[in-house]
């Protein structure tokens, strides 16, 4: 019998690639065994560190539940105006590595050798990728952003259009306008895609071109060397699964409210922590029952379903709100955005905090905290394509996308609330009253059908948030299996339900202040993370086969 | 009496199907009818390989192991899925029907309480399709 015959792993990708000559196995770390009648296969000790540090928080937040209000109530704050210039900077280093990535040869390379062909189709990649990276944000914050924005939190000083009084400031009102859909661009636009394309790349290159395990640690190879399956590694891990876990929680925490928002405004159920609560424990249920069908029978076809549903939505408010000036918000959006980037991106000497330190700063740490999971769904369908087809895609596709939303939603919105602002239930809900997760509604408010519409709205919340909670189980899942895919399914239902409880406990004992502040906390170190992570990339694509 | 034999193989857990394995040899001489070997992997690297044309590889060369070693007729099939953990009873049941397998022999583990949530593989093949179904236990109590 020859090598090729043994049933250890031979370094063969398809075509050349440098492959990383690790005595490391896939799985080597891990226990398997029963809890009771179902087996397991978790690494040792990243689930059990990630998952009695998980429970320990959540005990600490119901046990002390005032306690863990102030807390929160003073972390988030402390950390988004204390390191808003490092999320800022880090930022914009993940953007300008990405741009790099693009001119440089090493954009040449091939995810998964030099004669891998792509493995899924574009449509079901960026259904995926919006389903389960920005769906809820996109509903939470598509009206509430810009019309924010353009009224009250007044970036780079552009004055706000609305007096003390609440009369209208005509010659403030095209500045604002510009503003408000350009500062909410900024949020949605390149930095939070180069920042998941960072993540993304680092997985595929170390898992398809250098055969490691598909898990954070893997990217840390070129250098920690053989101590990155230890202890330095362990940590990694657990952080990423930490950012994961509170990434997620947050998301469900706001689909919940908006949800609930929704079927109070409709039906007149109650808005309150407890319809919430079951709420949050009616969608973990179906999110169990997609986790069970798996990736492409569960996952793919609920992500698809729901972003056919939500190109409906944006058509129809395109169609039905002011057509004409959708259109040309768009695209004075997206001049503003070219024109303001360097100053709405500046870290330093900025005097707009508000907007910086309650808007920026939480966005970056958030999407940060996302990073492992979308980053993770990104790399496992990218495997075929080269370096800079995959950055320009994850880079440019969906950016595009997200400012068609926000000009489409948020254009109407501020539409509304300058035509007519003592009429607008957007101003309402946002300026006069800020009530976030009714700002959609409002909106549709205005539109006709807005009963029909408004139900739409809601099942898309509440899809959204099973597509959230099914895939990042999965992800959670294989880093917590030290990179396997195929682990036992209870596991994966452990995730899925935990998430689901995360949520609720965090909910309840400090509501979405809570939530916010465990972002932050997690994103925070999960920066350095990323930012190591782009020089192992580099050393990574340097030795690879064009 | 049988045509052709569906063997699943867990090329990670090979030392739990010795039993199987013999078997499933036994039967294909004794009835002189060829076994395909069936294994499902995804497209990342695992325990077994670093992507699906190593692990097709490898899987053939197990095939051809079992025929040097027993002497029967054999051939091998890789199934690549992007959830194998959900998607392996699915992808038995495609590939026994498009090799017309009549008899399935596969490694099965004693059964538990969880096997009233998560019925075993082998359980599961047996309600969803009308070929025979042959479950061999490593071990026995």
């Amino acid at each position: 019998m020859t090598d090729e015959t043994t049933l250890q792993g031979i370094p063969e990708p398809e075509g050349p690639t440098e492959l990383i000559d690790t005595e490391y196995e896939i799985g080597q770390d891990n226990i398997e065994g029963n809890v009771g009648p179902f087996g397991f296969d978790i690494h040792n000790p990243v689930f059990l560190i990630s998952g009695l540090t998980i429970v320990a928080f959540v005990f600490y937040t119901l046990a002390l539940p005032d306690q863990a209000n102030a807390f929160f109530g003073w972390l988030r704050p402390f950390l988004t105006s204390t390191f808003d210039w490092f999320f800022m900077g880090a930022a914009n280093i993940f953007v300008l590595f990405c741009l790099l990535l693009i001119v440089l040869p090493v954009g040449g390379v091939r995810l998964g050798g030099r004669d891998a062909t792509p493995d899924y189709s574009y449509v079901g990649w960026f259904a995926m990728l919006f389903a389960a990276g920005m769906g809820i944000g996109l509903m939470f914050f598509g009206v509430l952003e810009p019309v924010y924005h353009m009224a009250i939190s007044e970036p780079l000083g552009v004055p706000s259009p609305f007096a003390e009084d609440g009369s209208l400031i005509p010659e403030n009102v095209d500045a604002a306008r510009t503003i408000g859909l350009a500062a909410t661009i900024y949020h949605w636009g390149l930095h939070p895609w180069a920042i998941y394309a960072v993540v993304a790349l680092a997985l595929a290159l170390f898992s398809y071109n250098k055969g490691l395990p598909l898990t954070i640690r893997s990217a840390f190879y070129p250098i920690l060397g053989e101590r990155v399956w230890g202890w330095w590694g362990h940590a990694i891990d657990t952080l990423a699964v930490f950012a994961t876990l509170f990434g997620l929680a947050t998301s469900l925490g706001f689909g919940a409210q908006q949800a609930n928002a929704g079927l109070n405004h409709i039906f007149g159920i109650p808005d309150t922590i407890s319809v919430q609560v079951i709420l949050i424990t009616a969608i973990t249920g179906v999110a169990l029952y997609s986790v069970l069908r798996g990736l492409d029978g569960g996952v793919k076809v609920l992500s698809e379903i729901n972003m056919g549903l939500a190109a409906l939505l944006l058509l129809f408010v395109l169609l039905a709100g002011p057509t004409l000036t959708i259109l040309s918000d768009f695209a004075s959006g997206l001049v503003a955005y070219g024109k303001d980037l360097p100053a709405l991106s500046n870290p330093f000497g900025r005097e707009d905090t508000g907007y910086v330190e309650g808007w920026t700063s939480f966005y970056w740490a958030w999407w940060i905290s996302w990073s492992p999971f979308v980053g993770m769904f990104i790399a496992r369908v990218s495997r075929g394509r080269t370096v800079r087809e995959f950055i320009i895609a994850v880079l440019l596709v969906p950016s595009l996308v997200c400012v068609l939303w926000m000009a489409v939603f948020g254009g109407t919105a501020i539409d509304q609330v300058l035509t007519d602002p003592a009429a607008s239930a957007v101003k309402a809900q946002v300026i006069d009253a800020y009530n976030p997760p009714m700002s959609l509604f409002a909106m549709l408010e205005g539109l006709p059908l807005a009963s029909i519409t408004s139900v739409v709205g809601i099942v898309l919340v509440i899809v959204f948030f099973v597509t959230s909670s099914d895939s990042g189980s999965l992800v959670i899942d294989t880093i917590t299996a030290g990179g396997k895919i195929d682990a036992p399914v209870p596991q994966r239902v452990f995730w899925c339900t935990f998430e689901g409880a995360v949520a609720i406990v965090l909910l309840v004992g400090g509501g979405l202040g809570a939530l916010q502040a465990m972002v932050i906390s997690t994103g925070l170190p999960f920066t350095v993370v990323l930012l190591l992570m782009c020089w192992a990339i580099l050393k990574g694509l340097l030795g690879e086969h064009r | 009496m049988f045509r052709h034999i569906l063997a699943p193989v867990d090329l990670a857990h090979l030392d739990r199907l010795s039993r199987a394995l013999e078997v499933t040899a036994d039967l294909a001489r004794h009835y002189g009818i060829a076994v395909t070997y069936v294994a499902v992997t995804a497209p990342q690297p695992g325990k077994v390989a670093h992507n699906p044309e190593e692990f097709s590889r490898k899987l053939k060369a197990f095939a051809d192991e079992q025929t040097a070693r027993h002497g029967h007729g054999a051939d091998a099939r890789a199934v690549i899925s992007h959830d194998p953990a959900v998607d392996l009873d699915r992808a038995l049941r495609q590939v026994r029907e498009e090799i017309g397998a009549d008899l399935v022999v596969m490694g099965s583990h004693l059964p538990t309480l969880g096997d009233y949530v998560w019925p075993s593989h082998g359980g599961k093949l047996a309600l969803h399709t009308h070929a025979s179904i042959l479950l061999v236990r490593e071990h026995e109590d």
